[in-house]
């Protein structure tokens, strides 16, 4: 059963997989993670990763680019993604330090496999990449029952959705949020604190509450 | 925004010590030092204010501002006694001062006279403990008034024909329409059902020192930065403190009630914010520390002469019947924007089916429906999308693109059946960082209750069709293990063999300790506690006043 809170505390709730704990168990330094990624997105210098080598740290812009992509619109990459991951693999998603370093070197094990003379997930072409993400998932994942929680024993992949969205869709103020508050644009959520009806389409012309004209009958 | 408070050392035997802050032993604070009495609050939690409240989804959500902490305080779970619990996140209650009350989403629905008679009227339900209050709808309907009038709750009387009898209209208006009530409110009218504004404690008009609600949306798991939810730290410890006899006293974890040789009462005993020990006498006690914690620590404070835990000698139940509420969820995506994550959770349900005919459906029980959104950014993009919605891609993001101002939910909240198997108690092995027994939750829903959580989801996707939803589904339906509503786990009784407290909220066993809050439930209500825990408190202010003063507590 869903209940009223657990469901939108998807993230607490997340805690108890073990290794959904990449979002719920120290969501302190996911601030400091977001934060980083401005950082990180205002200095013209070269940046200087945590956790990820340089090579890596391309394979998981080129992975966190699939999962929310840049097309007309800016995507996990404009949000700064990948600073926010490195980030968060050095502080509260250390536990998760493991399964990323198995993952990308599983990951570019099934590269060459699947597609013979290229090495490196990042040098296929989006579509390649997409088609060896299906079968990976095809593979990997059963189709669970989708409730308001995450469910636990998340893949590498998995962790990295999980993660992706987080740093694309993170509030964006105090300077906590996805780059730009491009994420908040993407899905239409104004910043703004304070609003005033009408809220939408549907309550635009709403002329006011009526009783339902069986009421009278049903006295 | 603090006030003034007095000081009351430990050593000071005062009038009452109520463990808990929240709906209940705010109000209960507020009556008990209004009517002349000293009164010392003990609260696990810190005591935050709208200045510490945030819209912050990581401290809210991730770090537990407002919320028991699951590394501090961790619980385990099982569906059956026969099992060995498992650690997992099995509750979540607020914890500062004002409870759940401070992030709780405002429904304020009042009980109607069938949840106080629902067993004389059904009969035995195989396999459940449904039983009748010691009181009707009639005892509580002044102290519901006075919840609605002294707390601030909106609302428009006479406008569902389900409602029970009331003696006076809400005292402000309902809050504005949101397009989920207004898409809610035409399918159900032609459904030939009783939509109505919902009844919510949220001001929609000032109070003096809170603000009418400003739509924010960041409602549900928050707390109000302009006083607009009717916290009971807004609307019942800050009239507490201003009498000068009441002192909120935070960061007091209490872990054991200690008693005389007599067997009576003699104060608190908690833990300070560094972890020392105190013990706080009083009078009398009150425990409001929700339908979790109540029994907890009623069985943590066993003792030689109270060898299962206190006031658990006559009927043994303490900590059991414990009801979550059923319930389901549906949700519906719509053609343009409602811009639902403007505003607070709820403008719109209906009551059609809070009483259905058990001969008819083959079950008992009811419940209502009520319109609303309140996901969170990340929270939408990982579970509120369609199933079938591809889990990455350009696909994905189009759809989270399309649908977060485009959704909805039906949200139906039902009947639990009291089973004696389903508990709280305190796990052999766990323990919480203060080395106490940590909670154990023991529930199986009872198979009436998953039932009606079908038969009202069926209503729901019923009138998203009706709404012209251009993609509808359902959370799957599946048996409970995890608790927000905490309910009767110390329950009302005439009789002490089978309940643990009287109506006047005092237990059987113990002649001056009181409790009062969700354990004191008989039956579940129809999924919104709140209001009736309120009401509850109000009229036990009352009986406990009156006994005082007649010196029966003391004698």
């Amino acid at each position: 059963m869903i209940n009223e809170l657990s469901r939108r505390r998807f993230l607490s709730q997340a805690g108890i997989g073990v290794s959904a704990a990449w979002v719920s168990a120290h969501w302190p330094e996911m601030v400091s993670a977001a934060t980083h990624a401005h950082q990180a997105a205002q200095s013209g210098a070269a940046y200087k990763f945590e956790f990820f080598t340089p090579a890596e740290a391309v394979e998981i812009d080129a992975l966190s680019a699939r999962i929310i992509p840049t097309d007309d619109t800016p995507g996990a990459r404009e949000a700064g993604v990948l600073y926010f991951i490195d980030r968060a693999l050095v502080t509260f998603g250390s536990g998760d330090q493991q399964k990323y370093r198995d993952g990308l070197v599983e990951l570019q094990s099934a590269v060459p496999a699947k597609f013979p003379g290229v090495e490196k997930f990042s040098a296929l072409a989006p579509e390649q990449q997409d088609e060896l993400l299906h079968t990976i998932e095809t593979n990997q994942t059963e189709k669970a029952p989708r409730r308001r929680r995450l469910n636990s024993g998340q893949t590498f992949l998995e962790a990295l959705r999980v993660a992706t969205i987080s740093g694309f869709l993170i509030d964006p103020e105090a300077d906590l949020g996805n780059r730009g508050g491009v994420g908040w644009k993407l899905i239409g959520r104004e910043p703004a604190h304070s609003f005033q009806p009408p809220f939408g389409y549907y309550d635009k012309d709403y002329p006011g509450w009526q009783p339902a004209p069986k009421m009278a009958d049903k006295g | 925004m603090k006030v003034e408070q007095p000081k009351y050392k430990t050593s000071d035997e005062v009038d009452f010590v109520i463990i808990g802050s929240g709906a209940a032993g705010g109000i209960l604070a507020k009556e008990l030092s209004t009517n002349g009495f000293r009164v010392v609050v003990l609260e696990q939690g810190p005591y935050l204010t709208e200045a510490d409240y945030t819209h912050n989804e990581i401290k809210v959500l991730g770090e537990d501002l407002l919320t028991n902490h699951p590394k501090l305080q961790p619980t385990t779970f099982r569906k059956t006694p026969q099992d060995k619990a498992k650690q997992q996140r099995a509750l979540v209650y607020g914890r500062s001062v004002g409870g759940t009350s401070v992030h709780f989403t405002a429904n304020f629905w009042r009980f109607h006279e069938i949840d106080f008679i629902e067993r004389g009227k059904v009969g035995a339900i195989p396999g459940a403990n449904l039983v009748d209050w010691p009181i009707r709808y009639a005892d509580l309907e002044p102290y519901y008034t006075k919840v609605e009038w002294e707390i601030g709750v909106s609302g428009l009387a006479g406008a569902s024909p389900f409602d029970p009898p009331r003696s006076k209209p809400y005292p402000m208006p309902p809050l504005p329409v949101k397009s989920s009530g207004v898409i809610f409110e035409r399918a159900a009218q032609k459904l030939g059902w009783n939509p109505f504004p919902a009844p919510m404690a949220i001001l929609s008009q000032p109070r003096p020192g809170r603000s009418a609600c400003m739509n924010c949306g960041f409602c549900l798991s928050f707390g109000c930065e302009v006083g607009a939810k009717s916290s009971s730290l807004v609307a019942a410890i800050r009239v507490a403190e201003k009498t000068g006899r009441c002192e909120i006293r935070p960061d007091s974890y209490v872990h054991r009630i200690e008693t005389d040789a007599r067997g009576r009462a003699i104060g608190a005993a908690y833990f300070n914010k560094d972890k020392n020990t105190h013990l706080q006498k009083a009078k009398a006690v009150i425990v409001c520390a929700n339908g979790a914690e109540t029994p907890r620590l009623l069985l943590m404070s066993a003792n030689a002469q109270f060898p299962n835990g206190l006031a658990n000698n006559s009927s043994g139940v303490v900590g059991k019947n414990l009801m979550l509420n059923s319930g389901a969820i549906s949700l519906g995506v719509f053609e343009h924007p409602l811009n639902d994550y403007k505003g607070f959770a709820v403008s719109r349900i209906l009551h059609d089916f809070y009483e259905l005919d058990a001969q008819k459906v083959g079950f008992c029980g009811g419940g209502g429906l009520d319109a609303r959104f309140d996901a969170t950014p990340i929270g939408f993009a990982l579970n509120s999308l369609p199933p079938d919605t591809p889990k990455w891609g350009s696909a994905f993001k189009k759809t989270l693109a399309q649908n977060y101002t485009r959704t909805m939910e039906v949200f139906s909240h039902a009947t639990s059946l009291a089973r004696e198997d389903n508990s709280f108690s305190l796990d052999p092995d766990l323990k919480d960082a203060w080395g106490l027994p940590a909670l154990r939750m023991t529930y199986k829903d009872h198979p009436d209750d998953l039932k009606v959580a079908k038969w009202l989801n069926d209503r729901a996707l019923e009138l998203l069709d009706a709404a012209g939803a251009t993609k509808k589904w359902s959370y799957p339906i599946v048996e409970q293990e995890f608790a927000v509503h905490l309910l009767g786990t110390c329950r009302m009784g005439a009789d002490p063999k089978t309940s643990v407290i009287n109506s006047d909220h005092r237990t059987h066993d113990v002649k001056n300790l009181f409790l009062c809050d969700g354990s004191s439930f008989v039956t579940s209500g129809r999924g919104q506690p709140t209001m009736t825990i309120e009401a509850l408190a109000f009229r036990a202010a009352d009986r406990i006043t009156a006994l005082a003063k007649s010196g029966e507590i003391s004698a």
